[in-house]
């Protein structure tokens, strides 16, 4: 099953470590805040992915299953 | 088809009927024929007692047939929304009618639970039923008077033994984004009217964590009136896809504004005195079109989605050939940003933002990257709160931007086509300072 | 209360490891304080200062492991499995000790529930790490009280260095929680900032573009 990374943009503070380890998917905005892929989360990718969003300082990343 | 009610007179959010329709007399059928309102003896007089079906389920197959969908923006498919929450295990879900419109340029709920607060009650009690619930509420705005009406008709009916459940009347703050939904559990559940991050949505963890059916008061009033006449009458009214009647709220270009009862289908030129110079379609999230084309159109949202409009709450505004389109966006907008919850930072970053530049754009000689900043912000912020509310105001900008771009060349120039500066698009003057404006 | 001038290597292993454990404990409070701040290691991205403090957490773990087990198996004192958790039951200093089993009670506690973050809410996560700010105190109190190790000389050094710089670092974190802007005016913040932005600009423009 696919995964899909979506931000609770309530959560989100702006840290930006998603970005910073996952820099092939995940930019940041002008003010802090990621800019998420569209689509689903290259396989190979899916372990940073994991890394991503256990390392939020704010536990604002999600790894959801494609819908 | 020209059925609507003749233009109300001047006055916000009053309901005046004259001769009510072109012919056929479908209409009215939500909102009384004389601007009164409508106690319970003459409710029941006309519509008789709410017809309970005896067991839950059994009204939705009707809803289904008569093709019902919420009549609070989203125009989802009511009888899904039933079904689902009907279908649903656990504890029994909790029923609240959403009467808090949240849009200033808005008043056709505030409209009819004035005029016709049977019709949603009763339309709350049958929804209740259909789920299977016992606990149910109506979620209004804070408003003393019609706040004591409503608990009046409420304690009238409960005397009278017509109501299943009892109705409890919770008050939300005056902000855009309270009637949300997720913003309505919130309140609903004791705390502010602040939308929350889905997944779960309302219909999966709502007020006090339940499950929870919200449905605008119009909806819950056409679900009423189905259960009465059925869903063939519903769909004699209104087109094939977009059945029965619908409440709109309308601002004339003299300043006149009104709530009226007409169907989908209606042609914009029938409702509004056209031509104008623009329409705003939908409210302060829908869309600008150019006046010229307003006037071809039918209020329906076969002919407005393809031109990325919708009906929406059935707001139309006409905005008057003295006034400047980009200076009253510039103020709607401006509105829009200080109604921001402040939870993502996309939204409070952006939509304020926004407004300064359109401010910009509407005043002499913007700087030039104005235009530039306006338009990769509303990309920016599009999609990416917990709400709809970025998506929204982007929208209206972003439409702003297409129907006033001569405006915008005007302004660069220097000049400016509008030769008044008195507002006309309508606002609350109260913008939230702290957390207590949001209980 | 007497000193202890006997000694045995278990019972110098426990007073170094706890002192390299009140160290590695400051540090883990710092980084989290930087971490909560969004500050930034120089040279470092932020996720350096984030596993920074995960990983010398673990290491302060595994210290204050070496710490208690040496203490608890040295057979000059008494100290009993019990007490280890158990706040004041051993016979040996009952009270220093105990404030010792407080910490650590408080340290499994963080520890867990930061293994498990990824399935716990955010809310609860959160709220049982404010206990870290109980922990540090707690800790250092017992340091001071259970030996003389930190009351004087080089030792004494460390201990007010890092009560120091605990207690700059709070400050500074209720310094960013007071300047932070409250949810309900953050909109509003952002336009007066816009628009004074837009003053500016325009007065710049209007002076020919002279700065």
């Amino acid at each position: 099953m696919s995964k899909q990374l979506r931000v609770n943009p309530i959560g989100c503070a702006g840290h930006g470590l998603c970005a910073e380890l996952l820099p092939e998917l995940i930019t940041l905005d002008e003010w802090g805040y990621p800019l998420l892929p569209a689509g689903p989360v290259p396989r190979g990718l899916e372990r940073q992915a994991r890394r991503a969003v256990t390392d939020c300082p704010a536990l604002a990343l999600v790894l959801a299953d494609a819908s | 088809m020209t059925h609507h009610a003749t233009l109300p007179r001047p006055g916000r959010g009053q309901w005046a009927a004259g001769d009510a329709d072109g012919g056929g007399g479908v209409l009215p059928r939500l909102m009384p024929a004389r601007a009164v309102p409508v106690e319970l003896d003459e409710h029941l007089g006309r519509f008789g007692a709410p017809p309970y079906r005896g067991a839950p389920r059994r009204l939705i197959g009707d809803v289904e047939a008569a093709g019902l969908t919420g009549r609070g923006g989203a125009a989802f498919p009511t009888h899904r929304k039933l079904a689902a929450m009907a279908a649903g295990r656990g504890p029994a879900p909790v029923v609240i009618g959403n009467g808090a419109e949240g849009e200033p340029a808005s008043s056709k709920d505030k409209s009819l639970l004035w005029f016709s607060p049977h019709l949603v009650l009763d339309g709350l009690q049958l929804a209740a039923e259909a789920v299977g619930s016992v606990t149910v509420a109506l979620y209004i705005h804070r408003n003393p008077r019609l706040h004591a009406r409503l608990a009046a008709a409420i304690t009238e009916r409960a005397t009278a033994g017509l109501d299943a459940a009892g109705v409890e009347l919770i008050e939300a703050p005056h902000r855009f984004l309270a009637g949300e939904e997720s913003a309505l559990a919130s309140r609903a559940s004791g705390g502010p009217a602040l939308p929350r991050f889905k997944p779960p949505r309302a219909s999966q963890r709502g007020v006090a964590g339940r499950r929870t059916l919200v449905q605008n008061v119009e909806t819950l009033a056409h679900l009423a009136l189905i259960a009465r006449y059925g869903p063939g009458w519903f769909r004699s009214a209104g087109t094939a896809d977009e059945p029965g009647s619908m409440l709109a709220t309308l601002h004339q270009a003299d300043g006149r504004t009104g709530v009226v009862e007409t169907m989908p289908g209606t042609p914009i030129a029938d409702l509004l005195r056209l031509p104008a110079q623009a329409v705003l379609v939908g409210g302060y999230h829908g869309t600008w079109l150019p006046g010229a084309q307003a006037e071809r159109l039918p209020l329906a949202n076969a002919a407005l989605r393809p031109l990325g409009a919708a009906v929406g709450a059935g707001v139309l505004a006409a905005l008057p050939g003295d006034r400047c389109g980009l200076a009253e966006t510039a103020r709607v907008v401006r509105y829009l940003a200080l109604e921001s919850a402040g939870q993502c930072g996309p939204c409070f970053n952006g939509l304020p933002r926004m407004a300064g530049a359109l401010a910009e754009l509407a005043g002499p000689r913007p700087s030039p990257q104005a235009y530039a900043d306006l338009q990769r912000w509303s990309g920016l912020v599009a999609g990416r709160g917990a709400c709809h509310h970025p998506d929204g105001t982007a929208r209206l900008v972003g439409s702003t931007l297409r129907v006033f771009a001569a405006e915008i060349d005007h302004h660069a120039h220097g000049h400016c086509t509008g030769t008044s500066g008195r507002p006309f698009l309508p606002l609350r003057a109260d913008p939230p300072l702290d957390d207590a404006d949001w209980t | 209360m007497t000193a202890i001038t006997g000694s045995t290597a278990l019972w110098y292993a426990s007073r170094a490891t706890g002192v390299v454990s009140l160290l590695l404990l400051t540090l883990v409070v710092l980084l989290g304080i930087l971490v909560n701040r969004q500050g930034r290691l120089p040279g470092l991205p932020s996720f350096a200062v984030t596993g920074l403090h995960r990983s010398l957490s673990l290491m302060a773990v595994l210290f204050v492991a070496v710490h208690v087990i040496t203490a608890v198996i040295d057979p000059f004192v008494s100290i009993g499995l019990a007490a280890v958790v158990i706040p004041f039951v051993s016979a040996y200093q009952p009270f220093w000790l105990g404030l010792g089993a407080v910490a650590l009670d408080l340290v499994a506690v963080l520890i867990v529930t930061s293994l498990a973050r990824a399935h716990l809410s955010r809310r609860l996560w959160r709220g049982i790490h404010w206990l870290a700010y109980a922990v540090w105190p707690v800790a250092l109190v017992h340091s001071i009280g259970s030996s003389h190790d930190l009351r004087s000389g080089a030792l004494l050094m460390v201990a007010i260095g890092s009560a120091l710089a605990v207690a700059a670092a709070g400050l500074w974190r209720l310094a960013g929680a007071a300047r932070e802007v409250p949810r309900a005016e953050r909109a509003a913040y952002v336009l007066a900032g816009a628009q004074r932005q837009a003053r500016r600009a325009r007065a710049g423009a209007g002076n020919g573009g002279a700065r």
